[in-house]
């Protein structure tokens, strides 16, 4: 183990692959001075400039060209930059990467990884701090991950690089200096699919991800000062999620509340509510809540910008209102 | 350059090139009577009028060589050395498709052939193209890409992010613009400022031809001579086609919103009649010629009578090939 940030994590989780697959590569803007956070520090040092791949500001065409790079076999790692400019890319990203393995029979993969910076951290205003990973969930041949912990996302980010399907790879722009303890080996692989009990609980199933365990963390720390157990689930992948994980902890807790930074209409809370409802209304005590931000662009001065915020006082607010009932 | 013009080409090249031509014709005229029938029900773009450029362009290529193409491409595919059985039977949404009935006539994909897919979207495979250029040079693989667009592509900004790609990361693709007149049914220089495909494409630095789409001596004896410059110097190069869409955008556009005169007179013009007359020429008897006029007609009558007769796709294959988690699971009805 060796503590280390984020943003190192998800570095190392490319090198890693990168010495393993000859065919891995990675390209996009600024990539060359170690990417526009700091997450490609160092690779192009060891892996030189066509690996570690300058592009023009031209995502349509960096997620384009990783898709024909794709289908003729190497394994393109996609930066984004932000989310928000992703958007830029989606009919590459909808129309290509996610059905050409379908729409062609099979005949083609397109092992690709879109790693999108999300989310809010401060004063960037509403071009630059959303939360869109409920679209992603949305199209059929996309796998969507959004890792909390630096150990998740140097193991999920290496299972991301070794799928066969293109995956939309979510990192929270506010945890690239989050630390943690993170496995040396090599092999560490956090396999896609599969949720994490972040805490455990006995009264209420609080499910999230991304910098939002966190802050779920944090409530369930002041509940349980007042004697009230949260289990915290911290998804890690959003397509396809960890149904059984979710449904064996609401069975024992009989209550859930669904957490997310993005907006709450449409959100991929939403999915997560109507299916543990549909399933599980038997053994529910209390009505299933959502919290989400309001469907409001993200404002830049920062006290608009905090009345957006998911805050561990909301939060335990909400769960109290679910056990009273 | 030693352009092959239709007075200087080899009487049996230009044999092989009629036949490609015509095998595509018999193709569309056997796709557009399946679709006017309502046998074929998707949109079907057909590509009657520019076979020259398919033909001329991957008369050129290797097997190993990949091309992206269009929602107009059959005849891409055709001359690249997809199977027309199993392009019809896509057409047809029958097992044994190209794609197994589950892409249509828009995504017909072969990638044996090295034909890397059509595509639903105007100008999406350009960046496609670009990227499997991209590959090919980090793999080391010597493989020519040829990307197929219209002239109503170049509107579109993956086409100027395209072509800055490939010029920037010198890479070995031919972009191919057909340019047959129309962007969908608007008139394209009603819609497409300054100097159009080519002067565009001289902005960013890569060399730019011109030519008559439909004289396929001419097309094959020019891309004779570009294909292997790109395989030496692994730099783009730019081609604009001219030539005429001669009928609508889809089977079912009668065209009525250009001047139907001077539409009938673009058939004077077509590439076949083009191709038979310099066969005359060069010796061909009639009986030669309509000897492969009806090897072809006979050709396509079969895999269409085939394609209909053929079963649909198991209902399984729904849920194939979407993801390998995550994907429906299909459950047969009890």
């Amino acid at each position: 183990m060796s503590v280390i940030t984020y943003s190192e994590a998800g570095c190392l989780a490319v090198a890693e692959e990168m010495r393993r697959d000859g065919r891995v590569w990675a390209l996009g803007e600024d990539l060359g001075r170690g990417g526009v956070f700091g997450q490609y520090k160092g690779l192009v040092e060891e892996f030189g400039p066509e690996r570690i791949a300058d592009t023009p500001i031209s995502e349509a065409t960096i997620m384009g060209a990783s898709v024909g790079a794709a289908l003729v076999g190497t394994r393109p790692v996609v930066e984004m930059r932000f989310a928000d400019f992703a958007l830029c890319a989606v009919d590459e990203m909808v129309n290509q990467a996610a059905k050409a393995r379908f729409m062609f029979g099979g005949q083609a993969r397109v092992p690709v990884v879109i790693r999108q910076p999300s989310g809010m951290w401060r004063s960037s205003a509403a071009q630059h701090s959303q939360s869109l990973e409920a679209w992603y969930t949305h199209i059929p041949g996309l796998v969507v991950a959004a890792p909390y912990t630096p150990a998740d996302n140097k193991g999920l980010l290496k299972a991301a690089i070794r799928c066969d399907d293109p995956v939309i790879y979510i990192e929270h722009k506010d945890n690239w200096d989050l630390e943690g303890e993170v496995p040396d080996d090599d092999d560490y692989v956090v396999p896609l699919g599969a949720g994490r009990v972040a805490q455990a609980g006995d009264d209420l199933t609080l499910v999230t991800w991304s910098k939002m365990v966190g802050i779920a963390e944090q409530a369930a720390e002041m509940a349980r000062a007042r004697g009230i157990g949260i289990e915290v689930i911290d998804l890690r992948t959003l397509w396809p999620w960890d149904q059984d994980m979710v449904f064996a902890s609401v069975e024992k807790t009989t209550r859930l509340l669904v957490v997310h930074e993005a907006v709450q209409v449409g959100g991929f809370g939403a999915e997560i509510a109507a299916t543990v409802a549909e399933h599980m209304a038997h053994v529910l005590t209390a009505p299933i809540r959502r919290l989400g931000a309001p469907r409001a662009p993200i404002s830049y001065a920062k006290p608009l910008e905090d009345l957006l915020r998911i805050t561990p006082e909301k939060i335990l607010a909400t769960a109290i209102s679910q056990i009273d009932v | 350059m030693s352009n092959n013009t239709s007075h200087n080409i080899d009487r049996d090249r230009l044999v092989d090139l009629y036949r490609t031509m015509r095998r595509i014709r018999a193709f569309e005229e056997a796709a557009e009577a399946a679709s006017l029938s309502g046998q074929v029900g998707g949109a079907v773009h057909l590509s009657i009028g520019q076979e020259g450029i398919a033909a001329g362009v991957c008369a050129n290529l290797r097997r190993t060589d990949q091309i992206t193409t269009t929602h107009r491409g059959h005849g891409h595919c055709i001359a690249k050395g997809t199977d027309p059985g199993a392009m019809m039977l896509e057409l047809f949404g029958k097992a044994g498709g190209t794609c197994g009935g589950k892409g249509g006539s828009m995504h017909i994909a072969d990638f044996d052939a090295g034909m890397l897919g059509a595509n639903g979207v105007v100008a999406a495979g350009i960046p496609i193209a670009v990227g499997a250029a991209h590959g090919a040079k980090l793999l080391g693989e010597d493989r020519v890409v040829v990307c197929f667009f219209g002239d109503g592509a170049i509107n579109r900004g993956p086409f100027m992010e395209g072509l800055n790609w490939a010029a920037i990361f010198e890479l070995p693709v031919l972009f191919v613009c057909e340019q047959n007149g129309f962007a969908s049914t608007t008139h394209s220089d009603a819609v497409t400022a300054g100097g159009g495909a080519n002067a565009r494409a001289k902005s960013l630095g890569i060399e730019a031809f011109e030519i008559d789409g439909n004289d396929v001596a001419a097309v094959d004896g020019l891309v004779g001579d570009l294909i292997p410059r790109i395989r030496a110097d692994g730099k783009p190069m730019f081609l604009s086609a001219r030539t005429y869409r001669l009928k609508g955008h889809t089977s079912v556009d009668p065209a009525l919103y250009r001047d139907q005169d001077l539409a009938a007179a673009q058939w004077q013009n077509d590439p076949l009649a083009r191709a038979a007359e310099e066969l005359r020429r060069l010796g061909l008897s009639d009986g030669e010629l309509s000897a492969i006029d009806s090897a072809a007609v006979g050709e396509m009558r079969r895999v269409s009578e085939a394609a209909e007769a053929a079963d649909h796709p198991d209902l399984a294959h729904a849920f194939d090939d979407i993801q390998d988690i995550g994907a429906p699971v299909w459950e047969a009805p009890a």
